[in-house]
């Protein structure tokens, strides 16, 4: 696929709109970029600003006093935030390995003509994408027949595969893995295991990339398990902490209390406000720094996925 | 019936490499007969008169039939219709800007002359895609807060009374529209712009050749060769006109009663009621859901093979 080449052919310069509308469009543009990455600053600027502005002034654009307090105030008091870092950081990292895992294997059999369980498995695969068990039986059978209620892996598994992510990979083995490579690895007897660990896998990379990026966004972005799963606030994610700041900005203090420091002292001295602010932004950080590097393999796999399976 | 099947054994035989796949398929099978095929057959309880005491499974079994009690209980109360209306009104909407506008913005984007420029702003636009519902509920909190909000303060400066925008239905369908186009926007013109990019140049050659203009390559080459990505979201889109982003419609007005009328979808509903204990109907309106939500697909699927065989999805 050469995709950039049709901009830069010969007779671009025929082929564009006039100066006034670039002009236009450049405009619109800018309008819609900014209206996407200021609010985003807006939240960095209350986490920046002292609580005794905001108290005063409300939130602010800018910060009219500029204070580090509440990422000191994270460093210094917010075990419970280290802590839902770590349950994010774990998640992400052991729910991406996971699912890229099951996903690939599953593409890899689907990518294979002549395996003979491949139309059972298909169906398998293909039944999920339209109908659902829906909430309810999810819930209760994870939490009570599955027993994952208040485990770590209630917030892995039940996100590790989607059919989405299993068709994706099989095409892209289906159309970038020649036949003849896999059958000559049969004929010098390589088993499928060694075939696909040590052939597919390392000549998949785009693949893998794709699929193993949309797993951690949605493993580092995800509220909804630890909403439902999880009560037990050592097991929050930092998703499922900023969600209980939001409606609760004690809860940071409440937790730290149980800790042997006065409650009272604390909810007294803790940036409220801006520390909820600040959460926000240790979830927006990475994401913000790492995408755009990525947004070129998320735009391949936007594409391979919009190929038909 | 002996001789049928050996010869049937002969032809597909199973062979060493099918039991090696078949091992390597085997976490993932168990992965799909657990998180997707076992809540299917769990919906049986939204037949049930299903009680949330001990054991899933002997509950299921013990629990008494009680035919469709619960579909009528469900269907019985007003609410019901309020959240229908909802689902699918702000489905429609969604489904129509969600092409509308992330084409024209894809096609915009494709003419800019600068494609630096076009790649920062295609980054800009991006980046809502990636954050979650917590946190853009978040961002705007910092906007809408009743006391600290930057929209109260803007208000206050013009002289004009503060306003408690978590309590006023009235903005609310503008709110969650702009706030689900704000998220989804980026996605949708990557999605569109990937294939306008994909395509050939050699038509948009022939037709400078010919004299077209930028409307007129637009109209009859671009758009046509696109025809097949927006059919394949529309179809996407129109099956999954019964659920909705539970984030937007939980997270972002922060679960308000007061909007209940006009943020409360069939998801909402559904997580509602199930932490509500009210098990029957939630497994009912769960029911529901799915099924129809299931009819749609393969009814959106069957119009676009009537129309454009080429496009349909299965």
């Amino acid at each position: 696929m050469s995709t950039q080449s049709s901009y830069d052919s010969g007779l671009e310069k025929f082929n564009r709109v006039g100066k006034g509308t670039n002009i236009f469009f450049h405009l619109i543009f800018i309008i819609l970029a900014l209206l996407c990455v200021v609010p985003i600053v807006v939240v960095l600027s209350i986490s920046l600003s002292s609580e005794a502005s905001i108290r005063e002034t409300g939130y602010q654009l800018l910060p009219s006093a500029f204070s580090a307090e509440s990422y000191n105030y994270i460093v210094k008091q917010g075990s419970m935030i280290v802590r839902a870092l770590g349950v994010s950081v774990f998640v992400t990292v052991i729910g991406t390995l996971t699912g890229v895992l099951l996903t690939t294997t599953m593409g890899y059999a689907l990518s294979r003509p002549q395996f003979k369980l491949k139309g059972l498995l298909t169906w398998i695969v293909f039944i999920p994408m339209v109908f659902n068990g829906g909430l309810v039986s999810s819930y209760y059978i994870n939490s009570t027949m599955l027993g994952l209620s208040n485990t770590i892996w209630a917030l892995i598994l039940p996100l590790a595969v989607s059919s989405f992510n299993v068709i994706i990979c099989k095409t892209f083995f289906k159309t970038t893995i020649p036949d003849g490579l896999i059958e000559s690895a049969e004929i010098d007897g390589a088993g499928q295991f060694r075939i696909f660990f040590t052939i597919v896998l390392p000549i998949s990379l785009p693949v893998l990339a794709t699929i193993g990026l949309f797993l951690c966004f949605s493993y580092w972005n995800d509220w909804f398990q630890s909403m439902l799963y999880i009560d037990d606030q050592s097991l929050y994610s930092l998703q499922a902490l900023l969600n209980s700041l939001m409606s609760n900005v004690d809860a940071l203090a409440k937790n730290a209390s149980t800790m042997g420091i006065s409650y009272a002292e604390l909810v007294a001295t803790m940036p409220k406000e801006s520390a909820r602010m600040a959460v926000a932004i240790i979830i927006v950080l990475p994401v913000a720094l790492a995408y755009p590097f990525f947004q070129k393999y998320f735009i391949s796999g936007l594409t391979v996925g919009a190929v038909k399976g | 019936m002996g001789a049928k099947v050996t010869r049937k054994r002969v032809r597909t035989r199973w062979r060493k490499h099918d039991t090696e796949l078949t091992l390597l398929v085997l976490p993932t099978t168990i992965w799909y007969i657990l998180f997707s095929f076992l809540p299917m057959f769990g919906v049986i309880i939204a037949f049930k008169n299903f009680k949330i005491h001990g054991n899933f499974l002997s509950n299921v079994i013990n629990s008494d039939w009680i035919g469709f009690k619960n579909f009528e209980f469900l269907f019985s109360s007003n609410d019901v219709w309020i959240v229908i209306r909802n689902t699918i009104g702000y489905n429609m909407i969604f489904i129509i800007l969600g092409i509308i506008v992330p084409v024209s913005l894809a096609l915009m984007v494709g003419q800019l002359h600068s494609r630096k420029a076009a790649k920062i702003y295609q980054t800009m636009m991006f980046l809502p895609y990636f954050l979650s519902w917590v946190v853009v509920s978040a961002v705007l909190w910092a906007f809408l807060s009743y006391d600290k909000g930057i929209a109260n303060q803007v208000l206050t400066h013009f002289n004009q009374d503060p306003k408690n925008w978590y309590m006023e239905p009235s903005y609310w369908p503008y709110l969650l529209v702009f706030m689900n186009m704000w998220k989804g926007l980026g996605y949708g013109m990557v999605v569109y712009l990937a294939t306008i990019t994909s395509m050939d140049s050699t038509y948009y050659e022939a037709a400078v050749i010919d004299g077209a203009s930028k409307w007129q390559q637009t109209r009859y080459i671009t758009l046509p060769l696109m025809k097949f990505v927006i059919v394949l979201m529309f179809i996407l889109s129109v099956g999954g006109i019964f659920s909705t982003d539970f984030g937007l419609f939980f997270q972002v007005p922060r679960d308000s009663n007061s909007l209940y009328n006009v943020t409360t979808t069939v998801d909402v509903l559904v997580y509602k009621q199930l932490k509500t204990a009210t098990v029957g109907m939630a497994s009912a309106s769960a029911f529901m859901q799915s099924v129809l939500g299931c009819g749609m697909i393969l009814f959106a699927n069957w119009v676009v093979r009537k129309v454009d065989p080429e496009s349909a999805l299965i």
